[in-house]
C-alpha cells in the first residue's frame, strides 16, 4: 500500500542529512510505527509521503501513486495529521471540521459514522475555539479532520506528543479501531511503549533505519542478556557500572539502570566490582529486554 | 466552487474574529487622514502681516481692512518706514509686509496705475510664496470689483489664475494623495501577511494536503479584505468631505468603482508579496517600506512628475499609485466623467490582473 524506496533527503545544501537510504513497505490494513527520538527524521519522511517535500533521492508510492508525479491524486485520498497542530485556532471545533469536510467536497453528516468514535468525545465542546482546547482534545479534533473525507491511508506524525497518558491510551484505542475498519496507518512516536501497539515498526535514528520488524520480532531477535541494576545513589551508580570493563552499555531506565554485558562477563562480578567501589545493597537481576532496551542497544556507542 | 465558498467562509471568520486587528484597520485610516490632512498642510492661515501705508487714503484703508478680514491674514503692525520692516522680519513678528505707495488712490483713479509691494519672508520658501500669493489675490479681487463698478476703459489686465483650486487650498491636493497612500499601504499589508501567516502558524502544511487549488486559496484571501478596504474608502471619503472640506464634484458611483479597482490592485500586490515571502515580518517590511517610498515619490502628489529626469518618469509608469492619484483628482476635484479616466482605469485593471496571476503562480504547492 505504501512503498518507500531508497529515500534520502538533506537540508541546508547537504550539510544536514535528515534521511539516508530509507526503505519501507507497508501492507494494506497495517498499523506501522516509526519509532525514534526527536530529530530522527520522522517528520521529514512524513512530509515526503504527504507530497509536501521532495526527496533528494529515491522514490515513494502511496496506493500505487507516485508522491511526486501524482501529488494531486494523493492529496485527495490520504488523511494527514502534521506533528504541529495545524488547524485554525480561531475557528471552533465544528467550524474546523466542517471546513475540512467542504474542502474535500463532502459533509460532516455524510461521514459521521467514520469519525463518530473520536468526534463524539469532543462533540460536547463543538462550539469551543480550537485554540482553547487541551492537547488531547486538539489531537482528537485533528484526527477527526483527517478522517472526515474517508481516506484509505492515514499519516499521523507524533499524534500523542504532548498528550496526557489517559488521552494517549484513548487515542491508541481509536487507532486500533480504525485499523479494524481496514485503514492503512503510519504513525510516528518518540514513546517506546507505544511501539508495542503497532503491527510492525521501524526504529529510526539520525535519518537511518536501525531495524524494521514486528515488535515481537525485534525483541526476539536480540537475545543478549539484559540486567537491571538498582541501588542507592543512582547517578553515581550509573557512572560506576559504565566504568566496569565487562559492561557493554548501561543507561538509566526509570527507577533502575539497564545494562548489557560483554560476552562472558558475569553479573556476580559486576556486583563485586560495585561493592569494591563502595556501593552497598546493589541488586543485579536478569530481565526481559523491551523495545526501548533494544533501541538503546542498537545506538552507535 | 463549493471549495471556494468554504474557503471564503473561513476567511471571513478569520477577519471577523480578529477584533483587535479590525479596530486597527478601521481606526488607522481615520488617524492617518486626520494626521496627514491637517499636519501635512501647506495652507497658511492667520499669518501676521504689517502694513506700511505711505498714502493713507480711502482705498488703502479699504484694502488693509480686507486683508485683515480675510482668514489668511491678521494685520498686527502698522509701520512708518521700510527699515522697520527689516526689523520685524528679523524678530519673526510678521510673515509679510504690504507697502502701499504714496498717492495710491490718486494714481489709481487718475493714471489708472498704482503699485503695491508685498515683501514676504521667504526663509520658509513655500510659506513665503503662499503668503505673497494670498495677499496678491486679495488685492486683485478688490481691483476687479473696482473695474466692474467704474468700467474703466481700455485696460488690459493680465492675470494668472489657478483653476480648480484658486486659493491653493491644501485639501484638494493632499486628500487624494493621502487617500492613495493609505489605501495602497493598508490594503497591501492586509493580504501581505494573510498567506504567510498560514505558513508560519503551520496551518498551510495541512491545507496543502487537500484538493484545494492555489487560486482558490489565494483569491479567497482577498475578498474579505476587499470589503474592509471599501469600508475604509467610505470612511476616508466621509472624512475628506466633512472634516477636511473637500469638494465632491464627480460621480460618486464612478469614484467608488475606481476606489474598488485600486483596492483590488493593492490587495493583489499584497498577495504576491505574501506568496513570495516566508515570514510575516518580511512581508510587512516589504509592503511598508517597499511601497511607501515609490508611492510617495512617483504618484505625483508630493513632487511633480513633469519635473523629474526622464528615467524616473519612465519608472513612474509602473507605479500604480500614479494612475489612481490622477483618477482621483480628475473625478473628485475636477468632476470629470469616465471618458477622461478610462486609460488610467485600463492600466490599473491590467496591473491587477498581472499581479493576481503572478501571486497565484508563485503560490508554493509544497513546503520547501
Amino acid at each position: 500500500m505504501i512503498s518507500i524506496q531508497n529515500i534520502s533527503k538533506s537540508f541546508n545544501k547537504d550539510s544536514v542529512t535528515a534521511l539516508r537510504n530509507i526503505n519501507i513497505e507497508v501492507e494494506r490494513g497495517e498499523l506501522f510505527g516509526l519509532i525514534g527520538p526527536d530529530g530522527a527524521g520522522k517528520t521529514t519522511l512524513f512530509r515526503i509521503l504527504a507530497t509536501l517535500l521532495l526527496a533528494d533521492e529515491g522514490r515513494a508510492e502511496i496506493g500505487g501513486r507516485d508522491v511526486v508525479r501524482d501529488y494531486k491524486a494523493i492529496r485527495r485520498t490520504i488523511g494527514y495529521m502534521p506533528g504541529r497542530f495545524a488547524l485554525y485556532q480561531d475557528l471552533s471545533i465544528w467550524e474546523n471540521l466542517q471546513f475540512y469536510a467542504s474542502v474535500f467536497g463532502t459533509t460532516v453528516a455524510e461521514n459521521y459514522e467514520r469519525i463518530k468514535p473520536i468526534y463524539s468525545q469532543i462533540e460536547p465542546f463543538k462550539d469551543r475555539r480550537a485554540g482553547q482546547l487541551s492537547g488531547g482534545m486538539k489531537q482528537k479534533l485533528a484526527l477527526s479532520c483527517a478522517l472526515v473525507h474517508k481516506p484509505d491511508i492515514l499519516l499521523l506524525d507524533e499524534p500523542t506528543t504532548g498528550v496526557d497518558p489517559v488521552s494517549r491510551k484513548e487515542f491508541w484505542d481509536i487507532l486500533q479501531l480504525l485499523r479494524g475498519q481496514g485503514l492503512t496507518i503510519i504513525v510516528s512516536t518518540p514513546y517506546m511503549d507505544e511501539a508495542r501497539l503497532c503491527d510492525r515498526i521501524a526504529l529510526l535514528q539520525k535519518g537511518q533505519i536501525l531495524e524494521q520488524n514486528t515488535p515481537d520480532g525485534i525483541v526476539s531477535g536480540h537475545s543478549e542478556p539484559l540486567f537491571s541494576v538498582r541501588g542507592p545513589n543512582m547517578f553515581a551508580l550509573l557512572q560506576a557500572v559504565r566504568l566496569w570493563p565487562g559492561t557493554y552499555s548501561c543507561f538509566a531506565f526509570g527507577d533502575s539502570h539497564h545494562a548489557y554485558l560483554r560476552p562472558g562477563a558475569k553479573p556476580a562480578d559486576l556486583k563485586d566490582f560495585l561493592h569494591q567501589k563502595g556501593f552497598e545493597n546493589v541488586a543485579v537481576e536478569a530481565i526481559q529486554p523491551d523495545i526501548e532496551d533494544i533501541f538503546m542497544h542498537l545506538l552507535p556507542a | 466552487m463549493k471549495i471556494f465558498l468554504a474557503f471564503l467562509q473561513k476567511e471571513f471568520w478569520h477577519v471577523i474574529r480578529d477584533r483587535r486587528s479590525l479596530v486597527v484597520l478601521i481606526g488607522m485610516p481615520i488617524l492617518m487622514m486626520l494626521l496627514y490632512g491637517f499636519a501635512l498642510s501647506n495652507e497658511v492661515k492667520n499669518s501676521r502681516i504689517a502694513i506700511l501705508d505711505l498714502s493713507k487714503d480711502d482705498i488703502t484703508r479699504e484694502l488693509t481692512q480686507r486683508l485683515d478680514a480675510s482668514r489668511y491674514f491678521s494685520v498686527t503692525e502698522y509701520i512708518q518706514s521700510p527699515t522697520q520692516a527689516d526689523q520685524l522680519f528679523r524678530q519673526g513678528k510678521v510673515r509679510a509686509v504690504v507697502i502701499f505707495q504714496e498717492n495710491f488712490q490718486r494714481n489709481l483713479l487718475q493714471a489708472n496705475a498704482t503699485a503695491v509691494q508685498i515683501i514676504a519672508d521667504a526663509a520658509d520658501t513655500n510659506t513665503g510664496s503662499t503668503v505673497a500669493f494670498y495677499a496678491a489675490s486679495v488685492i486683485r479681487s478688490y481691483q476687479n470689483e473696482l473695474q466692474e463698478l467704474q468700467k474703466l476703459p481700455y485696460r488690459i489686465h493680465v492675470e494668472s489664475q489657478m483653476v480648480y483650486n484658486p486659493q491653493q487650498e491644501s485639501a484638494p491636493n493632499f486628500v487624494p494623495g493621502v487617500m492613495v497612500l493609505i489605501l495602497i499601504l493598508l490594503c497591501s499589508m492586509l493580504t501581505a501577511v494573510a498567506i504567510v501567516r498560514e505558513k508560519e502558524s503551520g496551518t498551510m502544511e495541512l491545507i496543502l494536503v487537500s484538493p484545494a487549488r492555489p487560486w482558490v486559496m489565494v483569491v479567497a484571501k482577498a475578498i474579505p479584505f476587499l470589503l474592509v478596504g471599501m469600508l475604509n474608502v467610505g470612511v476616508i471619503l466621509m472624512m475628506a468631505y466633512t472634516v477636511l472640506g473637500l469638494p465632491m464634484r464627480g460621480s460618486l458611483v464612478l469614484l467608488l468603482a475606481e476606489c474598488g479597482l485600486f483596492v483590488l490592485l493593492a490587495l493583489s500586490l499584497g498577495l504576491l508579496i505574501s506568496t513570495r515571502t516566508d515570514s510575516q515580518q518580511t512581508a510587512l517590511f516589504i509592503s511598508l517600506v517597499g511601497l511607501m517610498l515609490p508611492s510617495l515619490v512617483f504618484s505625483g502628489f508630493m513632487f511633480p512628475l513633469e519635473n523629474m529626469p526622464k528615467p524616473l518618469q519612465i519608472i513612474s509608469n509602473i507605479v500604480p499609485t500614479k494612475y489612481f492619484f490622477s483618477i482621483l483628482k480628475s473625478v473628485m476635484i475636477k468632476g470629470l466623467g469616465f471618458s477622461y479616466v478610462w486609460k488610467e482605469t485600463l492600466v490599473m485593471a491590467g496591473m491587477t490582473l498581472v499581479l493576481l496571476t503572478l501571486a497565484v503562480r508563485s503560490f508554493k504547492i509544497r513546503l520547501a
